[in-house]
């Protein structure tokens, strides 16, 4: 309707504020939801990584390591690229 | 067996009372028998809005003590014989009741009414924990702003740890003119971020204030408030039925079409 064209030029106040309280919200939720502490994620990220050297020969320059928070579900995302498996016998 | 449904939000004032106010009156007048219990021991509220204030004589606390029996303690409301309040004490605090003794609160009541909503308080302590026990289900209340779903998401994720699995959205206090200037989180959005189904939209309207200053549920009213349709919109889907969401943008004025109301005379709900 014509009104509603008028009222969006006279009224119409710039970008509005939601998409920065969506960005918020979302930053500090997935704070919030992730219970891990950095000082944790560290170590898990160590120990991970000789349980997996173990076997493996990891690219040690091109490791990834990050808690992922999507919806309600908090995910541990881990990239370990491989440069060879170690053979077995010298286990 | 009584469906049990815990009111809750973390954050305070964002209408957990005038939600289980609302609902508890629109079930009852769906026909169901329906029971009410304010778990805000110390700050209880629930009796005030639904006007029965004055005839509270016992409460929860003196069930649990033994000082009455169950019944007395109940108030049935006069207006609607199929809904019943169990208030909460006022001149004690949240410590006062153990979450095992509210357990067995509401199992004395289960076996007689249909559904059991528990108003809870504000916070995420032992009040909280207390209101969430008994409850097999649970209504998030928030409102479209930061701190509110910021409390909401918390909350969430308290219920699922404790073991509720069914929890539903209520967006209340929503203001559709400022949703349509970007200047307010629209209801997909608190969806999309709070991930739970939603059940209801309550749009921000004068008539809530004026329905509690008066003790009178929205849903009593026999013209119905914008509100008061949504309420009782909710109250049917609570009970399974499919009822479309209300298409608020189309009922909020701006400024130029109040102004037109004005001198053409209201024409309510026309664009």
């Amino acid at each position: 309707m014509i009104i509603d064209i008028f009222e969006r030029l006279f009224f119409f106040n710039g970008r509005g504020s939601r998409n920065d309280v969506k960005k918020r919200l979302k930053l500090v939720l997935a704070h919030d939801r992730s219970t891990l502490n950095a000082s944790t994620l560290e170590k898990m990220r160590k120990e991970i990584l000789v349980v997996v050297s173990k076997y493996v020969e990891l690219d040690t320059d091109s490791l990834e390591f990050s808690i992922k928070t999507d919806s309600r579900m908090t995910a541990l995302i881990a990239n370990l690229p491989i440069r060879r498996i170690i053979q077995s016998e010298s286990l | 067996m009584a469906r049990i449904i815990v009111i809750t939000s973390g954050k305070g004032g964002v209408g957990k009372t005038t939600t289980t106010a609302n609902l508890g009156m629109a079930l009852a007048q769906l026909g169901y028998q329906t029971a009410l219990i304010d778990a805000d021991i110390g700050l209880r509220n629930l009796d005030l809005l639904l006007g029965l204030e004055n005839r509270v004589i016992y409460t929860a606390l003196e069930v649990l003590s033994g000082e009455c029996r169950l019944e007395q303690a109940l108030i049935k409301d006069k207006r609607q014989p199929g809904l019943m309040l169990l208030p909460a004490a006022q001149n004690r605090n949240k410590d006062s009741i153990s979450a095992e003794q509210m357990k067995y609160l509401v199992g004395l009541m289960e076996p007689q009414y249909d559904y059991i909503l528990i108003d809870c308080p504000a916070g995420i302590e032992t009040g909280f924990h207390n209101a969430i026990g008994p409850a097999h289900e649970a209504l998030v209340v928030t409102t479209p702003e930061i701190a509110a779903v910021r409390d909401a998401d918390r909350v969430i994720g308290l219920l699922e740890a404790n073991g509720i699995e069914k929890i539903s959205l209520l967006v209340n206090r929503l203001r559709p003119q400022m949703v349509k200037a970007n200047d307010m989180m629209s209801v997909a959005d608190v969806r999309e971020i709070l991930a739970i189904p939603l059940i209801g939209v309550i749009p921000e309207d004068e008539c809530v204030i004026v329905s509690t200053n008066r003790g009178e549920p929205l849903v009593l009213e026999k013209k119905l408030s914008l509100p008061g349709i949504a309420f009782e919109n909710t109250a049917c889907r609570i009970d399974g039925q499919q009822v479309e969401f209300l298409d608020l943008q189309a009922y909020s004025k701006g400024p130029l079409k109040r102004l037109r109301n004005f001198f053409l005379g209201s024409s309510k709900a026309s664009s």
